[in-house]
């Protein structure tokens, strides 16, 4: 029988959920489970009602669940708002310090704080929280005691010890005080293969850096922010050099500034920095400077819900700026696919030499999933630049904006050759000098669009899971993927004819895209989105011609569940 | 040998006849020949006004950029490849208002770069608006009862900010100024040369005649540029007295550049990257190693 197990971890922020849940996490991976780890937080550092959830299963797991098999209560709000989710589960909680006014037997108590005290102070509390979890599942011991040993070894074999004295008390006491031993009994499936646990956001950064980026510059902001972290933790490390900007205007121009001289340059934000930067994207537009955006969404307007997930952003990117220029964008739709599309955009970006868009949204970025090592060797470094062999092919006079079918004109970087490299953001001419004729700008507007044709060809078409056709199609993109391929392996196996077409390169759509929806879908076409209007659905229209026949939209800033899905599938008639 | 004629562009020249930008354009082309400083090595950066189109007079790279963005893309561009010579050039506009912010956190990183600035206390390609440095009382079509915010002092505020090379120049003594560029672009370091330039169509008030009536040389006076507080004083100094000259120089603060390991070896732009590299990070998620 397969495993599929819910731990919810609930308290305050400040209160440590993160770390019991990671430790929770890791001491499964370690037993060859597959982990899938969200968190929901509000934007406050102490206080407010957090909670963080795994979700644990010997299968490859893609979506998150409303089931709960296992409560770790560190305040009331936990009990009070999670009770009703528990499925014939156990509330571990520490009576001492939290109120209960419920007497139901599945409420379990262990003195967290009394037990810690013995072991050496309150700190260990959190550790003999894990501990208890695990006694009570009877999970291997050792796999926990590894982890501490890994998380705490940098702190020294004192703090390494009273962690696993502290998580081994916790243990024992649950094995001791609970009725039955083990409540259920999670046997590590053993496993040869090594995963990674991994949110969106370091798979981001991951792909960066493999990519060769070289300069990052950002002002801080949720749920991008984890980018930024990532790749400035490993910025000495791999020749990157990261900067904190004094806001989004001048991290973007800071990037453009470097790219323009020759560095593979990114910008991390979300959607309200991302207001800021929007003139500076046509300034890549127009000065045809290669650059990577990094968008993590969240829920707007203004600041909206800072902590919380949506697809909100995509129209807005694709009209972001004034005037008419090509850009791509990219949808990752898990850690695997962020990490090879950001690479993918780096190439765009040098390639057409416009701004490459990766979005991503709060559920991506900071969930962790359970992956497979990405394979760097399937990474390459696509500059299309001007070298010293071919430097012969430049004119006497460089024209950085050559006239070219393609629309794409040979770049240069400042300072390699003796040529001079001139950019604009007025409108120029070739050599990029300014120029205000109407001959000039008829050709080299018609000369910058060119390069969307090109990009087109080289958008890949959206995945088909399921079979090839079906009475009812659901059409995603980015981040939805696995829990979308998760609602259609539930409806599948019920027997309802059903498949999904999932975008994660949204923007130029392949030409393909209307023939394989039309051949994917036999009935109802249904576009799945997070966000209240159903925004790809619009692109969709526009770029494809193609008209989905209804929507199931969530705008709450919690992501979707297979069971959200069907159940509006049903409501709206869809599924008999 | 570099010389003047190295960087003439042959183009017509879109400012009005008798625009104090002409002496700047001279004195930029003086100090980079006599710097023997070849055209590809320089990248002048310029946003958005007639201060903007000064690079394209010129024979040299060039990214004109956005109206307020020139200092951060010309510290991109210099963390990027510091084997060249980064001159932003904007207009007090450009640099005070609408870039305002950028300019402030520029000085804080300290590139080695020369920011030049034609300040003529008058918005030119709008025709005729206040600038941050107009003086109070000056009327226009917007300010019609006069000016009545206070100047921003661009002097005071770099040198509070510890800026490593504060100076002001006139376009109309462009042998001063060509000396004052030179000296800003040698300097190592963050250097603002903020230029008095008459603007001969909407800035009636603060003329040619009226600066040159007011200006006066510092190193005449026998003042060494040595003291921020002396320095802050000076700076203080407007109205019927105008100092020119260097106001503050240090010549030991380490630049942005200096303080960044990953370019002691190389150029940015010439670091290499082995996309293998991140299979080692990626055994750190295999582990519970804490991240």
């Amino acid at each position: 029988m397969s495993v599929d197990f819910n731990i919810k971890v609930g308290g305050e922020a400040g209160q440590g959920l993160q770390t019991i849940g990671q430790i929770l996490s890791k001491t499964f991976l370690r037993g060859g489970f597959h982990v899938f780890g969200t968190q929901f937080y509000l934007s406050r550092i102490r206080g407010g009602h957090n909670y963080y959830q795994a979700r644990i299963s010997d299968n490859p797991i893609k979506a998150i669940t409303e089931d709960v098999n296992l409560l770790i209560a560190l305040d009331k709000a936990s009990i009070d708002k999670h009770f009703d989710e528990l499925s014939g589960g156990v509330v571990l909680v520490d009576k001492d310090k939290v109120k209960v006014d419920n007497d139901d037997k599945s409420i379990f108590h262990v003195p967290f704080t009394k037990i810690a005290e013995d072991v050496g102070g309150k700190i260990y509390t959190n550790t003999v929280a894990v501990g208890a979890a695990l006694g009570l599942l009877c999970y291997n011991f050792d796999m926990l005691k590894e982890v501490l040993n890994d998380t705490f070894s940098k702190k020294g074999d004192e703090i390494v010890n009273k962690n696993i004295e502290a998580a081994s008390s916790g243990y024992n006491y649950a094995q001791e005080n609970y009725e039955g031993k083990c409540h259920y009994e999670l046997e590590s499936p053993g496993s040869s293969q090594k995963r990674m646990l991994i949110t969106g956001n370091e798979a981001v950064a991951l792909g960066a850096l493999a990519s060769g980026i070289k300069f990052i510059s950002a002002y801080p902001m949720t749920p991008s922010t984890g980018v930024l972290n990532y790749i400035a933790a490993n910025a000495d490390r791999f020749g990157v050099v990261a900067e904190q900007a004094e806001d989004e205007i001048s991290a973007l121009n800071m990037s453009i500034g470097a790219s323009f001289a020759g560095a593979r340059s990114m910008v991390t934000t979300s959607g309200g920095g991302f207001s800021l930067m929007v003139e500076a994207v046509g300034l890549s537009g127009i000065t045809e400077t290669p650059v990577v955006i990094f968008l993590g969404q969240r829920p707007g307007p203004a600041t909206g819900l800072p902590t919380m997930t949506e697809q909100g952003d995509l129209e807005f990117v694709l009209h972001a700026a004034q005037g008419e220029f090509p850009r791509c964008v990219f949808a990752p739709k898990t850690p695997e696919d962020a990490f090879y599309l950001t690479s993918k955009a780096f190439n765009m970006a040098d390639k057409y030499q416009t701004p490459a868009f990766i979005m991503s949204d709060q559920y991506l970025a900071d969930s962790e999933f359970t992956c497979e090592k990405f394979d760097a060797s399937k990474i390459s470094i696509e500059r299309h630049l001007l070298t010293e062999s071919n430097e012969a092919e430049q004119d006497k006079e460089y024209k950085r904006y050559k006239f070219t079918s393609s629309g794409i004109s040979p770049r240069a970087l400042p300072g390699q050759f003796s040529s001079l490299v001139v950019a604009d953001s007025d409108e120029h001419d070739e050599y990029g000098h300014i120029d205000q004729t109407i001959d000039n700008r008829i050709k080299i507007n018609e000369k910058r669009l060119n390069k969307l044709e090109g990009l087109k060809m080289e958008m890949s078409e959206p995945e088909i899971y399921g079979s090839d056709s079906a009475d009812i199609t659901l059409i995603g993109w980015g981040s939805t993927y696995g829990t979308l391929t998760e609602t259609v392996d539930i409806l599948r196996n019920k027997g309802v004819d059903i498949n999904l077409v999932q975008f994660n390169e949204v923007y130029p759509l392949p030409e393909s895209v209307k023939n394989i929806l039309n051949k994917a879908c036999s009935s109802d076409l249904i576009c799945v989105e997070n966000n209240a209007t159903g925004q790809f659905s619009r692109v969709l229209k526009v770029e494809t011609g193609v008209s989905v026949t209804g929507h199931v939209l969530k705008y709450d800033g919690k992501p979707f569940t297979p069971r959200y899905i069907i159940h509006e599938l049903e409501s709206k008639g869809v599924l008999q | 040998m570099t010389t003047k004629d190295d960087y003439k562009n042959e183009v017509e020249i879109e400012w009005c006849p008798g625009c104090g930008n002409f002496g700047i354009l001279t004195s930029v082309k003086n100090a980079l020949s006599e710097l023997d400083i070849p055209p590809h090595k320089v990248l002048m950066v310029s946003g958005i006004g007639q201060s903007g189109k000064l690079p394209h007079y010129l024979r040299c790279n060039v990214f004109n950029g956005l109206h307020g963005r020139t200092l951060p893309t010309a510290t991109g561009a210099k963390i990027s490849n510091h084997d060249l010579n980064v001159i932003a050039v904007g207009g007090d506009g450009d640099m005070y208002g609408e870039g305002g912010n950028h300019f402030v956190h520029a000085i804080r990183r300290n590139p080695d770069i020369t920011v030049i600035v034609h300040d003529n206390q008058i918005y030119g390609l709008t025709k005729g608006q206040a600038s941050p440095t107009s003086d109070i009382g000056m009327k226009t079509k917007v300010q019609k009862h006069g000016v009545m915010h206070t100047p921003f002092n661009s002097l005071a505020t770099a040198i509070s900010l510890d800026c490593t090379f504060v100076s002001r120049g006139f376009a109309g003594d462009v042998k001063h100024l060509s000396g004052l560029i030179k000296q800003a672009i040698e300097h190592k370091g963050l250097s603002l040369v903020d230029i008095l330039q008459p603007c001969v169509t909407f800035n009636r008030l603060n003329t040619f005649k009226w600066y040159k009536e007011r200006v006066y040389k510092l190193e005449e006076t026998g003042y060494k540029p040595d003291d921020k507080t002396r320095a802050f004083e000076k700076s203080m100094e407007w109205g019927d007295n105008i100092p020119i000259g260097v106001f503050y120089r240090k010549d030991d603060k380490p630049t942005f550049e200096d303080k960044l390991p990953v370019l002691d070896s190389a150029p940015l732009i010439n670091l290499g990257t082995d996309p293998s590299m991140v299979d080692e990070l990626m055994e750190e998620f295999m582990s519970a190693t804490n991240r």
